[in-house]
Order: C-alpha cells, then sequence, then structure tokens
C-alpha cells in the first residue's frame, strides 16, 4: 500500500512544516557599552513582523524614544539604557524563547511587551521565576494579574514581575457593551470571538454585560484567526436579525469579517476590542468599515496634554511607521522601568547592586511604588499589578478614521 | 435551515475555487505520481502577479479593463514559477525514490513563500487587492458578489477548456497516453518530458485564475494564502481520487460545501453546540477525508489501480 501510506507521511510531513514555518525570530541583541556607565538593557518584546507588525512596530519605536529621552536627559545619573528588541510574531511560543533570551542576558534588568496576551501569559512564567520585571503596554487579558478564576471574584496575583500600562478587558468589553445598549440603543447581539486568550475573554465580558443591561444575545459563532473566508458566517449574520455585531478578536481577521459582512448584504456595524482600533484595520476593511466601533485602553492621546510632548518628539525622531494604539501605553512601560531603575540605584549609592539577581528583585519590588505623569495620564500600579488608570475611550469609523466619540470610567 | 440556498452558493463558490487549484495537483499527480506541495505556492505567486499588474495600470483604471492583463499577467507568473519548479527541482530527482522529490516540494514551498515575504514590496503584511466597485448582484434571493460572479464563470469555463484539451488535441491525448504508462508512450514516440512541463504549465494557470478569483472575492492577497489554500485543494484532489481531473472539480465542491454546511448548520444539530462553531469548519472538511479514505480510498471519482511494490 506505497499510495496511501505515501498520504500519510505527506499529511504528517505538512503538519510539521506548519509548525516550524510558524517559529523563528531574529536576534539583534549585541554588547558593548561605555566604561565608565553601567548599561542597563531593557528587554522588548513584540509582533516585529506578521499580520500584528503595525501594533508591533509603534510599540518598539515608542519604547525607543523613551530610551533616548532617558539617555538624553541623563535620567538615571551614571546609567545608559540601551533597548533589545525581539520578535515574537504573535506567537507564544516564540515570546516564552525571547523571554528566555532575556533572562539569560545578565545586563537586562527590565522587559516591555508583548502586545498579545497569549504571548504574555507564555512569558510571565519564565519571567517570573527570574525575578525579572515585566511591564505590558497592551495585554489586556484580566487573568495576567488577578488569576484564572478572577470572574468568580477569587482575584490572585500570579506573578509579581508582571505589571501592565493597559487596563483589562474586564472592563473594555462591559464598557463597549454599556455604550452599544445605552447610547446607540442596539439592543440585539451578534458575538463572534476568535478562541484566543484576549478574543473569548472580551467576548465573554462583553456578552455578560450586555445581557445584564437587558440585552438579547441571538447567536454566538466563532472563527479561527487565521481565516479569512467568513462568507458562511456572514450569511448567518445576515439571516439573524441582529443590530450589530460583537467581534472579540484582532483587525487581521477582523477586517475581512467587517468586509464580508456587509457584502452579504447586512448593514450593521461590527464592534470590537483595542485590537480593531488600527488604521491596519480601515485599509484593509475600506468603505466596509465605516460605522464600525472600537473600545480602546484609555483617552485618544490627541486630547491628552501630557501626550502633546510625546507625539511631538515621536514625530521629530522621524520613525517611518505610526505609534499606533500602544505606542502612549509602551512609552509609559518602558518609563516605569527606568524609574524602577532609577529608585533602586538612589538606593543603592548610585550604581546598581553588583549582584544580577539581587539587582531584578529589587528593581521589580521598586515597581509597585513607582508613580508618575505619564504619556497616558498618571501612571501608578495596583496590587495587582494593574495600572490604576482606568479610563477607556470608544471610536468610531468616519470617512476612513477612528474619530473618538465617548472617553470616560467604567462605572459598575 | 434558514439561508439555505445562500449557504449552498458560498460552499459551491469556494468549492469551485478549491477544485481549480485542485487540478494542478492532480494532473501532476497523474502523470509523474508527484505531489507537488509547492502548488499552493504557484497559486500564492499568481495573486502577487495579479497585483503587480493592476500597481503597474495607471491610477483609476476601470478592473472590467485591467482584469484580463491582471489575469494574463497572474497565469504568466504562475507558468513560469511551476516550469521553473519542474525544471530545475523535480527533473533532476525524477526516478530517484519518491519521497525524495515530496521533500524537495515542501523545501520549494517554504523558500517560495519567504522569497515573497523577503522582496515583494509590504508583503510582510496582507496587500489589499483591487474589487469590483458597485454592491452585491441579488439572482433569485441569492446575493453575490461581483468577484465571486467571476469565479462562478471562470471555473466551468476553465473545466470545458480542459476537457476539450485533453480528449480532443493530440498534446491532450499524449497527456493520457503518459499518464497510463509513460515508458510504453516515450516508445510510441511522445516527448514525455515536454508533457510534464505542460501539465505543470496547465495546472499553474488554472492556479493563476484561482488567485486572480480569490484576490476580488477576498480583497486581499498575502504571502501566506498559498498554504492553507494549497492544503485544501491537495485535500480536494485526494477527496476526488488523486489523478482524476474532473475528481478534483467535484472534491473541490464537495470541501466547499462541506465547509459551508458545517459552519452554518452544525450547531443546530442536538448534542453538537459546542462543535458548532466556524472555527470548526477545517476539522469537519477533515473529518469527511479520513472518512472517505477509510471507504473509498481512490476517492470519490478514483479508480482502483493495482498497488505497483
Amino acid at each position: 500500500m506505497r499510495h496511501r501510506s505515501l498520504l500519510i507521511l505527506t499529511t504528517g510531513i505538512t503538519a510539521g512544516a506548519m509548525a516550524l514555518s510558524a517559529c523563528g525570530s531574529r536576534d539583534d541583541s549585541g554588547g558593548g557599552g561605555d566604561s565608565d556607565k553601567t548599561t542597563v538593557v531593557i528587554g522588548l518584546d513584540a509582533p516585529l513582523t506578521g499580520d500584528l507588525s503595525a501594533l508591533g512596530q509603534g510599540i518598539k519605536n515608542s519604547a525607543d524614544l523613551a530610551v533616548k529621552t532617558a539617555n538624553k536627559n541623563e535620567e538615571v545619573k551614571g546609567v545608559t539604557f540601551k533597548l533589545v528588541a525581539l520578535d515574537d510574531a504573535g506567537q507564544a511560543g516564540t515570546g516564552q524563547q525571547n523571554a528566555t533570551k532575556f533572562v539569560g542576558n545578565d545586563d537586562v534588568y527590565g522587559v516591555v511587551g508583548p502586545l498579545n496576551s497569549h504571548v504574555g501569559e507564555s512569558m510571565q512564567k519564565v519571567l517570573g521565576n527570574a525575578n525579572l520585571v515585566q511591564v505590558s503596554p497592551a495585554n489586556t487579558a484580566p487573568q495576567l494579574s488577578q488569576g484564572p478564576n478572577w470572574q468568580k471574584g477569587d482575584k490572585k496575583r500570579p506573578f509579581d514581575t508582571y505589571f501592565r500600562t493597559s487596563t483589562t478587558d474586564a472592563v473594555q468589553g462591559p464598557y463597549a457593551a454599556q455604550y452599544v445598549y445605552n447610547e446607540m440603543k442596539l439592543k440585539k447581539a451578534f458575538v463572534i470571538d476568535d478562541k484566543k486568550t484576549y478574543g473569548a475573554g472580551l467576548a465573554s465580558t462583553f456578552k455578560k454585560e450586555f445581557t445584564k443591561l437587558g440585552g438579547k444575545v441571538v447567536a454566538t459563532d466563532n472563527v479561527n484567526p487565521e481565516d479569512r473566508d467568513f462568507s458562511a458566517i456572514a450569511t448567518k449574520v445576515k439571516n439573524s436579525d441582529a443590530d450589530f455585531v460583537y467581534f472579540g478578536g484582532e483587525y487581521p481577521a477582523g477586517a475581512p469579517l467587517t468586509d464580508q459582512i456587509s457584502r452579504a448584504g447586512a448593514k450593521i456595524p461590527v464592534v470590537g476590542g483595542d485590537a480593531l482600533f488600527s488604521g491596519e484595520y480601515i485599509s484593509l476593511a475600506k468603505k466596509k468599515a465605516e460605522g464600525d466601533l472600537a473600545t480602546s485602553v484609555g483617552a485618544p492621546l490627541e486630547t491628552l496634554d501630557t501626550a502633546k510632548e510625546f507625539m511631538k518628539n515621536y514625530k521629530a525622531a522621524g520613525y517611518k511607521l505610526p505609534y499606533e494604539a500602544y505606542g502612549g501605553y509602551s512609552y509609559d512601560s518602558t518609563w516605569a522601568i527606568i524609574q524602577a531603575v532609577k529608585a533602586v540605584v538612589e538606593e543603592n549609592d548610585g550604581k546598581l547592586p553588583g549582584d544580577v539577581d539581587d539587582a531584578r528583585k529589587q528593581i521589580t519590588e521598586a515597581m509597585n511604588d513607582v508613580s508618575f505623569k505619564g504619556v497616558t495620564g498618571d501612571v501608578g500600579f495596583d496590587e495587582f499589578g494593574d495600572t490604576t488608570n482606568k479610563q477607556l475611550s470608544v471610536y468610531k469609523v468616519e470617512k476612513g478614521e477612528h474619530k473618538p466619540v465617548k472617553t470616560g470610567t467604567f462605572e459598575e | 435551515m434558514q439561508g439555505l440556498p445562500e449557504q449552498l452558493a458560498n460552499g459551491l463558490i469556494l468549492g469551485a475555487m478549491y477544485g481549480l487549484i485542485a487540478i494542478g495537483y492532480t494532473m501532476v499527480y497523474g502523470i509523474v505520481q508527484l505531489i507537488n506541495f509547492a502548488h499552493g505556492e504557484i497559486f500564492m505567486i499568481g495573486g502577487f502577479g495579479a497585483l503587480t499588474a493592476w500597481l503597474w495600470l495607471p491610477d483609476g483604471t476601470s478592473l472590467m479593463v485591467a482584469l484580463p492583463l491582471m489575469i494574463l499577467m497572474a497565469m504568466m507568473c504562475s507558468v513560469l514559477v511551476g516550469i521553473g519548479a519542474e525544471r530545475l527541482a523535480y527533473r533532476p530527482l525524477r526516478g530517484g525514490p519518491r519521497l525524495a522529490p515530496l521533500i524537495t516540494a515542501i523545501g520549494l514551498s517554504i523558500a517560495l513563500q519567504q522569497a515573497i515575504w523577503a522582496f515583494y514590496p509590504g508583503a510582510k503584511k496582507d496587500r489589499s487587492f483591487p474589487r469590483f466597485s458597485g454592491g452585491p448582484v441579488e439572482i433569485g434571493g441569492i446575493t453575490l458578489q461581483r468577484g465571486e460572479i467571476f469565479l462562478l464563470i471562470a471555473a466551468p469555463l476553465c473545466m470545458i477548456a480542459l476537457a476539450v484539451f485533453v480528449s480532443k488535441t493530440r498534446t491532450g491525448r499524449a497527456m493520457q497516453a503518459t499518464s497510463q504508462d509513460p515508458d510504453t508512450a516515450k516508445l510510441m514516440g511522445i516527448n514525455t518530458d515536454r508533457i510534464i512541463v505542460t501539465a505543470f504549465a496547465i495546472g499553474a494557470a488554472f492556479a493563476a485564475i484561482a488567485a486572480v478569483a480569490h484576490g476580488l472575492k477576498f480583497g486581499q492577497v498575502s504571502f501566506r494564502m498559498g498554504f492553507i489554500a494549497g492544503l485544501k485543494a491537495f485535500t480536494a484532489a485526494v477527496l476526488g481520487g488523486i489523478g482524476n481531473i474532473y475528481g478534483a472539480m467535484i472534491g473541490g465542491l464537495v470541501l466547499g460545501l462541506t465547509e459551508a454546511m458545517a459552519t452554518a448548520y452544525m450547531s443546530n444539530v442536538p448534542g453538537m453546540q459546542q462543535f458548532g462553531g466556524g472555527a470548526w469548519k477545517d476539522v469537519w472538511a477533515f473529518v469527511l477525508l479520513i472518512l472517505v479514505l477509510l471507504f473509498r480510498p481512490q476517492g470519490i471519482l478514483g479508480e482502483r489501480v493495482a498497488d505497483r511494490a
């Protein structure tokens, strides 16, 4: 039976090839530094290539800007900061490898990133065991800081090294539900998610709040994040009498989804979280994105006085790509690490403790007390490592741009 | 069964696309017994060829005017890569153990994918593809996109052209002879090398048409699109009976319909709610493949051939 065994073999090899091609990252770390100054490396992990690279590059550039600013102003005397960026391509496994690399590099005293919650989940264990502090600008899954049983009210912080400057989906989904139900008066939802940590979490918190308010979820469905064919689901949406679609997922699937839903003939908006709040969403879905809504953490940077200088400096630095949804948070995350290093250096008579493990531990502890006026407002962390700044905004796509329509703080 | 006609149309359209790509797999397998795993990437390159043609044209060109040029360019790119692959990657290994060209095919597939990723400007993200202006068209209560209509016209035309070519022309008959027995065909004066190249070229041309249809339907092309599409088309070819060109089309349609039906109605089946989502469509497609291989290993239209041990 050579014929059949060849088929089986082929299928096996294909699966292997799929797994292999998903890996692979670029390492651009390098040594060097001034002789009389200590070099503190801040590691950065984000998807620098692939579908989500627009967001990832914005994170990297903004962190780079924070590091350059700190060096220019001599924010910490006797310390030169250096950014080492690694690419996780949105893959949890690659993120974990990168975390291991950071742990192994004795010059790394803090890590900024990642973008994706599922990547954050795999990284925090590695970094937690090494006492290496991590500040994510974009992870929004609540269990990362509040433990797996947060929904039942049993909040427990899994890793003392994990912090984030973005607020969580525990408020983002409900915030969208309140806006859609109370202000747009839409009562019937079709909920779709992509089964990832972020998307499924967002969809479930949305559903809970929306039904609590009195809204009705007429149907639910899920998709694969790498799918681009949603014709069958689009037809289902059209034939349901839903007023809008809530999508828990990211823009690479979200853009074709909204496109195909409106092409199928359903003239209803798609509402989603911060992963739809990207220029790429609009440029992929073109006119079909008009009227769609996205919530995002924080207030629109354009309206904050604290962000004006960041935006000016970002422009002046001449980065090729925009800072995107998480630029301000990434700058603040990096700045938080710089502040923690500063606190430790000041405690230790102007230098870092000689022992790496000791220094990392002290920096992690110092992070709990970090507080400063950042790009996105007041930056500080609560007992779970979550940001104390719980502002959120709703954006609507109008004439090919995300226009802020509401900013506020979530209230139960 | 809400919206059944529309879901059937969705399945048929998707299936026609799988079928068009599957023809390339099946023809090459029928003649040289090689599963050309780089075929998905030949499809993907067709998409980028069409996109390039569109970008070369002046802004504001109507898609109706541009389309023939885009198809031509897509076919040229795909056929060139297909023939090149045959000449450089597979021919040197012909006559060797069967595993060697298979592994080469997988390597070639990754190489082509990465080449586009690395060298095509902006291909690291999804590139948007031009689409027909104007809204959907209603035909008998079924909403169809203009891009889908292109596919619904192109797929049967391609099939008819291929059927005529294989049964009526000299080259087509030589192709049949080669697929039956390459050695005897050679003794009869058929240039089998040329026939093999022709099979690669026709398969690539069909993949290119499918790629244009894919771009028009989804409005984007990406360097990764060949992988899943290729895998689905391979499945379609096996379903239909690999080596049989009509089987490839039927296998594609069955696969497309399975995916659409599973997404639309599986959650209505009692006890199947948790398996009903769109994320499960690939699972059901491969369950179907396994069932066919278990009970009819030669595929739907395949013939049982004696094993050559």
